[in-house]
């Protein structure tokens, strides 16, 4: 066991765990926050997509030791914390188009496509359906025209 | 989304119309601290009885009235509560899984009390019991059944809030209003649920009897309306079972045989396992070997240390191509000679191999057995069965096995079965600990549940243009209908038309849910079933699915045949006003024959249960540069680039859920057509992961999608969480077809390729990555 430290939504958090344990178990099991979710534990299906220093990441797949104190990890409990509101616009387009079904899934979606669109615009152009395309997000409902949608208006209020 | 108003249907003879709005309800004030009252489920859609030939059977009396007929002889209530901030509470005896019936619900509940939708709180029942038949969620059948006895409640409510508003103000009921939660009299006054809901509650149980308002005046249901979960949601505010904390239930999880199916037969390092990091217990129960740990990620570790022996495959060393054999040996004759006298033949077979039902959700459930109760927390679609099954297993009288319903991600069929609660509760009452337990992917293609392997065979004859003949012969892996439905229909057995008696139960099914759209002359569809040796459920649809895309791919043939579009040649033969009108609208919104470029096409395909119809058009491009495209770890292929979808679901309740719902059903069609298989090998699933198992991506997702909800002249809504999968495969088959000039016989058509390495057995889990922070972007 050993300690380890980092931001996590904004917040300085200290937690005593083994040092190779994936960040996603250090954030549901040892943390409590369930906003990222488990659905294959290998970096596949991006249902436990979160940001770290702003960029999309898959916490299954980061041991805590390799996150550094400084390091901003941003779930989707503290996304609206990103811009300084209630929501996201990127979460306020999800409630426009009413994308989720079970839900399982779309914390890691909103958080996937916040990044996407960041790193489109960061190239200085709209997103299209080629960038659509690059998004591996599992969605078994299979939300994904809504999402397509969603993201689209939400990247026009980002 | 479009939505067409129904229009006004007052007085319109239709058979699909069961009048009730003239009907008088008994329902129940019940004793309580603030207004509660009560409704009999009995009160869902009665059943017709009597069954004449030619139809067939699902034509008159299909799966929904059987699991209305099933309500019947139950005695439990269900109860909507007023509480003093105005707000109304219900607890659903269904389970929500992605569905949305508990928005459909609250809206139900709003109008019928004049509440904004937002004041109605509506949760999951527990099990109870005492309610029979009547808490499964399944056969698309919830808002069916519960629609009338939860407008008849809360028609109750609303009826004892006024009289005690009559007092408050000093009018007659008559001349009150009410308005989202506000009763106003004339002078102005006015008083909110919320300060009658004490005054109006009753001291004792009394029924009393109402009439239901007409559908024309409705407000609420049939409007688009959003998620009650959707803010829940998105802010990651949702708990599913696996975000519940319970106290001291840690994380477990087992590990499982290489084998299909096989027993653990001696743990060789228990000692070692416990001396792992954060692993606190083992246990080796039927299905595994068992370890609970702080985390899920030292679960998976201890997992992959455990050395144990186990019991090989129940299957042997089977493949694909053996059980396909033993389909084929089961396979029923037709019965139409091969070449007929006069005319054409059309002769069609299909394969449809086995495909994972797993949601998003593994498997998953928490559990706290103790010597003398136990509590299980799980998404279960029939949790009296469930608790029934637990509390044999730990041997506990049912009463003390409490089971609470959880808000399931995802179920597609899967949450019928109670598989991670029994083994959670098998597993907590080894350790003697309440645990958290969870499958992980891998498990899930490899030892979970899977829609049967089928082989599909259709035979047409035609003289000219006219069709003498329709027979189709579906043969199956054997379906588990363990999960409540079975019982459900020997309950029933007496109220089931005389086609069905001593067929059995899995053909009982089949009938229930097979009602061939046209008038094909002499149309029969039977099932044979073979081969108990796997683990199934119905994945959306039971046999729809499989059924209507063989029979759609052939009624394409035949309209080649006949040298007729596939269109026109449907609508020639359509038998059902509703069929052809969603028909004709899919085309007319989709612009059906519109030119087209080679290797790209269109198809149409349409499917008619769940007291509804659903036509699908998709355009689908197979164009060597389409269907070679590169996606890392991903399969592409054809794309279906369009689709739209014309549904008459009955009385529509929430549009913008039905069009959800189409939704879901286009993505499940496109996998099920092109990409979504699992491969028997050796004994084993080769599948393990979302990068071997290809259900449809967002590089699979089409780029247009709209969804007509049709108006409707029904007074009861129809089931709409399936309805849409079987015209959706069909139709995306058709399109292919079309497309290539090639009509498949394998389902899903890149099955024969295998598109990933095959990840190990031993161990049985693989190891998480560590290189997640090389990935960002």
């Amino acid at each position: 066991m050993s300690t380890h430290t980092f931001k996590l939504n904004g917040e300085k958090v200290t937690v005593e765990v083994e040092d190779d344990v994936r960040l996603l178990w250090v954030l549901r099991d040892v943390l409590k926050v369930t906003g990222p979710k488990y659905g294959c534990g290998i970096n596949v299906c991006k249902a436990c997509t979160s940001h770290i220093n702003g960029k999309a990441f898959n916490p299954c797949s980061v041991q805590v030791k390799d996150i550094q104190a400084d390091d901003e990890i941003t779930t989707i409990e503290g996304l609206p914390g990103e811009v300084g509101k209630d929501l996201h616009p990127m979460q306020e387009a999800w409630l426009e188009e009413d994308v989720a079904q079970c839900g399982y899934c779309q914390p890691g979606q909103i958080m996937a496509a916040v990044a996407l669109v960041n790193k489109v615009k960061a190239e200085g152009r709209a997103i299209n359906d080629d960038d659509l395309d690059t998004i591996r997000n599992v969605c078994r409902c299979g939300t994904y025209v809504r999402i397509r949608k969603a993201i689209r208006a939400g990247a026009a209020k980002m | 989304m479009t939505i067409d108003r129904p229009p006004e249907t007052e007085g319109m003879p239709s058979d699909r119309r069961r009048d009730i709005s003239r009907r008088r309800f008994v329902g129940y004030l019940v004793a309580g601290a603030t207004l509660t009252v009560a409704a009999d489920l009995r009160l869902g859609t009665p059943a017709e009885a009597a069954v004449p030939s030619p139809p067939q059977i699902a034509a008159l009396f299909d799966l929904e009235d059987l699991e209305s007929t099933a309500a019947l002889p139950t005695a439990g209530l269900i109860k909507i509560t007023v509480h003093d901030d105005g707000s109304a509470s219900f607890a659903l005896p269904r389970a929500e899984v992605g569905q949305g019936i508990t928005t459909s619900t609250a809206m139900i509940i709003a109008e019928e009390l004049d509440l904004p939708v937002e004041k109605v709180q509506v949760s999951l029942a527990p099990a109870r019991p005492e309610l029979m038949f009547n808490q499964l969620t399944g056969g698309s059948n919830s808002t069916v059944s519960t629609y009338t006895p939860i407008r008849v409640a809360a028609t109750i409510a609303k009826g004892a809030l006024l009289k005690a508003a009559a007092i408050e103000l000093g009018y007659a009921v008559g001349e009150l209003t009410s308005k989202l939660g506000v009763i106003s009299a004339p002078d102005g006054k006015s008083v909110t649920y919320g300060e009658l809901a004490t005054k109006a509650a009753s001291a004792t149980t009394t029924s009393t009897k109402v009439t239901l308002k007409p559908a024309s005046s409705f407000s609420v249901v049939g409007t688009p309306r959003n998620r009650v979960d959707a803010r829940d949601i998105i802010t990651g505010k949702k708990q599913f079972t696996m975000d519940l904390q319970v106290p001291d239930a840690l994380p477990t999880m087992l590990c499982r045989a290489p084998g299909l199916n096989g027993h653990p037969v001696e743990l060789k390092n228990e000692d070692a396992i416990l001396k792992m990091p954060g692993v606190t217990d083992v246990a080796v129960v039927e299905t595994g070997v068992a370890v609970r740990a702080k985390t899920f990620g030292q679960c998976i570790d201890a997992v992959r240390a455990v050395e144990a022996d186990f019991h090989d495959s129940v299957v042997g060393a089977a493949d694909d191509e053996a059980v396909l054999g033993e389909l084929r040996k089961a396979e029923i004759p037709l019965a139409v000679p091969k070449v007929p006298l006069l005319g054409l033949q059309v002769d069609t077979d299909f394969e449809f191999m086995f495909r994972s039902s797993a949601a998003l959700e593994t498997n998953c459930a928490i559990a706290d057995v103790r010597y003398d109760s136990a509590t299980i927390w799980s998404g279960l679609k029939s949790p009296i069965v469930a608790q029934g099954k637990i509390a044999e297993a730990i041997g506990l009288p049912q009463d003390k096995v409490t089971v609470h319903v959880v808000t399931g991600g995802g179920s597609f069929g899967h949450k019928l079965f109670h598989d991670p609660a029994l083994e959670a509760a098998r597993v907590s009452k080894a350790m003697g600990k309440p645990v958290k337990l969870m499958w992980h992917r891998v498990d899930e293609p490899r030892q979970g549940r899977m829609h049967p392997m089928a082989t599909s065979r259709c035979r047409a004859t035609m003289l000219g243009d006219q069709v003498l003949t329709f027979e189709q012969r579906h043969t199956s892996v054997a379906t588990d209908f363990s999960h409540g439905l079975g019982e459900m229909l020997v309950a029933t057995a007496a109220d089931l038309p005389p086609g069905l008696v001593g067929v059995g139960l899995s053909q009982s099914i089949f009938l229930l849910t097979q009602d061939l759209p046209y008038n094909f002359g002499v149309v029969t569809q039977l099932l044979d079933e073979t081969d108990t040796r796997f683990n199934t459920g119905s994945m959306r649809s039971i046999y729809s699915q499989d059924v209507a895309c063989a029979s759609e791919l052939t009624v394409d043939l035949m309209a080649r045949k006949a040298h007729k579009d596939p269109l026109a040649f449907r609508l020639a033969n359509v038998k059902y006003p509703e069929v052809k009108a969603v028909l004709k609208k899919v085309a007319e919104v989709g612009n059906w024959g519109r030119t087209m470029e080679p290797g790209t096409a269109q198809g149409i395909a349409v499917h008619r249960e769940y007291k509804g119809a659903t036509a699908f058009l998709v355009e689908i491009d197979c164009r060597p540069e389409t269907v070679h495209r590169k996606v890392r770890n991903g399969v592409t292929g054809p794309r279906v680039t369009k689709v739209v979808v014309a549904v008459d679901a009955g009385l529509v309740i929430n549009p913008r859920g039905i069009e959800a719902q189409m939704m879901g059903a286009a993505s499940d069609g496109i996998g099920l057509a092109l990409t979504n298989s699992t491969h028997l090998k050796d004994g084993h699933f080769l599948e393990a992961s979302w990068d071997n198992y290809f259900y449809t991506r967002e590089w699979n997702a089409p780029f247009e999608f709209e969804c007509v909800v049709m108006p409707s002249d029904s007074n009861q809504p129809g089931g709409v969480g399936e309805a849409g999968v079987p015209a959706s495969f069909a139709a995306v088959a058709c399109a292919y077809a079309r497309a290539t000039g090639t009509t498949p016989r394998r389902f899903p058509i890149n099955h024969d390729t295998l598109s990933f390495d095959v990840k190990p057995y031993v161990p049985s889990l693989p190891e998480s990555p560590t290189d997640g922070l090389s990935h960002t972007y």
